[in-house]
């Protein structure tokens, strides 16, 4: 169980909607991966106008929680429109706020993105900012109105899983009320898990059980990850040391040498 | 026997050659006053069924591996069989490794490799996939000579008008695409454009693969190539977009510069009809056979869906639906 801007979601894994080979695998994914909420791009199936609405009604028809997302925004200005049309189609003020500022990589802009998460707050919207690990950006993002952080692990889609460990223990560390999601960068079930064991609240990822050569099943390891994780860290692990520690007593040795 | 096939498309056209050749009086309604404008007209014409078991599920293939022998046998001269050449930029080197893993039928092709198959593209590549089955055709030749090909065997064709007034058949077939009433129906939106450059040459469509703008160009007669083509969830045909321009033409820059000095000659969008499982079915609903959902898949699957239609109507009442086959495969997979 964990609590949202007030809504209490029953899993601890939010899946992507995009690139599924059809929404047929997506809808047994979503569903063999027991994941509580899914995040959908309106600005991908726009084209120009509308008419995605057949997708957005299948998206729908999982009865899940729907985040919905600005990906593929470059601008401010352009991802407060996409949110305000987001918060029309879906009827939700949740929005996992993207403003990208490289186009090849799909790191955050963060300074736009501090901007467009002001703006959004203060319209009353719940605001899930992909950011990235910097400590700084995510004290702005939590002045302007955030109540949630989704830093990335790796770049979007690039499957390395936490590449600074140390980051992501000293963000958590920094913020150990504010609900911390890893989002982007997730390649594999063990990824999912280690970060749960640090310690972060949730993890949404996308492309690593899209693009899977079987998805559903794919979903549902991660989903098994996230739990074991999350377990894992309740449970208080044992930090690692550098000498062996035999489980049973050895007898008839002093115990200090 | 006197049928009806409603939809000049390639599911039409594909099932009027093979009722008629079965003996029926077939008649095809258009809505449309010629041939253009459907997302037949914008295909890209690939018969690469190896190729797209990398996103689509095993009937894909089934039904697929004999399309390029159905239309050699229909229209001969328009098939070419060249395979099929799979790339990637360097840092993308990745993604060959994830298509081969996805996909049979193929063989790694070094760099003198390609120069062989692709002159053209000589010391621009390392590494590929060559798919040698596979085999494509211009789908608006390969539609105007059908057309013409039934017009000479006696199928009447009746463009612009609305069939839902004629009467006086024994059977309808449904090839309507996207204009069916079926709700299960989604439109799949696909941005292409048409090249013309006469400084390249390609045997065969080329695929160039990246994490999130795959591409594909097929040549055409002329000195033409077909590059295509987006996937997006909707029914919009708005003109299409600078972004999908921009990255069609980045994709096809990037396999040779020579397409920069390429005279762009066209620009289109089509929807293609697909259910949730983006697989075609052909099912009878009383007197009407309905084939749709074709998705991405039309030159390639048309063939089949065309000789189950024509069983179902000359050979048994039992409905043909690929769904259950599907999930089974989907839950085993």
């Amino acid at each position: 169980m964990i609590e949202l801007y007030g809504t209490k979601l029953p899993s601890r894994l939010l899946l992507g909607t995009a690139q599924y080979p059809s929404p047929a695998i997506l809808a047994d994914a979503v569903k063999a991966s027991c994941a509580s909420a899914v995040t959908v791009s309106l600005r991908r199936e726009m084209a120009g106008g509308k008419g995605g609405e057949k997708f957005w009604s299948l998206i729908q028809s999982l009865r899940l929680h729907i985040l919905p997302n600005t990906a593929g925004c470059h601008s401010v200005k352009e991802a407060v429109t996409t949110a305000k049309m987001a918060r029309e189609v879906f009827g939700t003020n949740w929005i996992k706020l993207e403003v990208i500022g490289n186009h090849d990589t799909l790191q955050p802009d963060v300074f736009g993105l501090v901007e467009a998460a002001r703006i959004l707050c203060d319209d009353g919207f719940a605001v899930f900012p992909y950011t990235t690990d910097d400590l700084v950006v995510a004290e702005r993002l939590l002045e302007a109105g955030c109540r949630v952080l989704m830093p990335w692990c790796a770049p979007i889609g690039s499957a390395l899983g936490p590449v600074n460990i140390t980051a992501l223990r000293s963000m958590r560390g920094h913020f150990p009320d504010v609900p911390l999601i890893v989002d982007a960068g997730l390649g594999r079930p063990s990824h999912a898990a280690l970060v749960m064991e640090l310690g972060f609240d949730a993890v949404l990822l996308n492309t690593a059980v899209a693009k899977a050569a079987d998805p559903v099943g794919m979903a549902r390891a991660f989903g098994k990850a996230v739990d074991a994780g999350r377990e894992a860290y309740r449970s208080g692990l044992l930090e690692p040391r550098d000498l062996a520690v035999p489980s049973t007593p050895t007898i008839g040795r002093a115990v200090f040498q | 026997m006197r049928l009806l096939v409603k939809g000049a498309g390639v599911a039409g056209l594909t099932a009027a050659f093979e009722l008629a050749s079965r003996g029926a009086a077939v008649t095809i309604a258009e809505t449309r006053h010629g041939l253009g404008g459907n997302a037949s007209w914008m295909a890209g014409g690939m018969l690469a069924p190896w190729c797209e078991r990398e996103s689509a599920e095993q009937p894909v293939l089934d039904l697929g591996r004999d399309a390029a022998d159905w239309w050699d046998a229909v229209l001969p001269g328009h098939v070419t069989r060249a395979g099929t050449l799979v790339l990637a930029m360097p840092r993308d080197a990745g993604e060959l490794d994830r298509f081969a893993s996805r996909t049979s039928g193929h063989r790694r092709v070094d760099e003198d490799e390609i120069a062989l198959l692709e002159p053209d593209l000589a010391g621009r590549f390392r590494r590929g996939l060559f798919f040698p089955s596979e085999a494509h055709l211009d789908p608006r030749r390969a539609m105007a000579a059908l057309h013409e090909k039934l017009a000479g065997s006696g199928v009447e064709f009746r463009f612009g008008v609305n069939a839902l007034h004629m009467t006086g058949f024994d059977r309808e077939i449904d090839c309507t695409g996207m204009a069916s009433s079926d709700e299960r129906l989604r439109g799949v939106r696909g941005e292409m454009l048409i090249l013309r450059t006469p400084d390249i040459s390609l045997s065969r469509p080329v695929r160039l693969l990246h994490p999130r703008l795959p591409l594909y160009l097929t040549p055409r007669a002329d000195h033409h190539f077909m590059a295509g083509a987006t996937m997006v969830e909707s029914l919009s045909t708005e003109p299409v977009t600078v972004r999908a321009i921009m990255e069609l033409l980045n994709a096809a820059y990037s396999v040779h510069p020579a397409f920069g000095e390429a005279a762009i000659v066209e620009t289109g969008v089509g929807i293609r009809p697909a259910f949730s499982d983006n697989l075609p079915r052909v099912e009878a609903h009383g007197r009407t056979v309905a084939i749709n959902g074709l998705y991405r898949h039309g030159f390639l699957l048309a063939p089949a869906m065309a000789r189950r239609a024509a069983d179902l109507v000359f050979d048994s009442d039992k409905p043909v639906e690929l769904a259950d086959e599907t999930d089974g495969q989907r839950r085993s997979a």
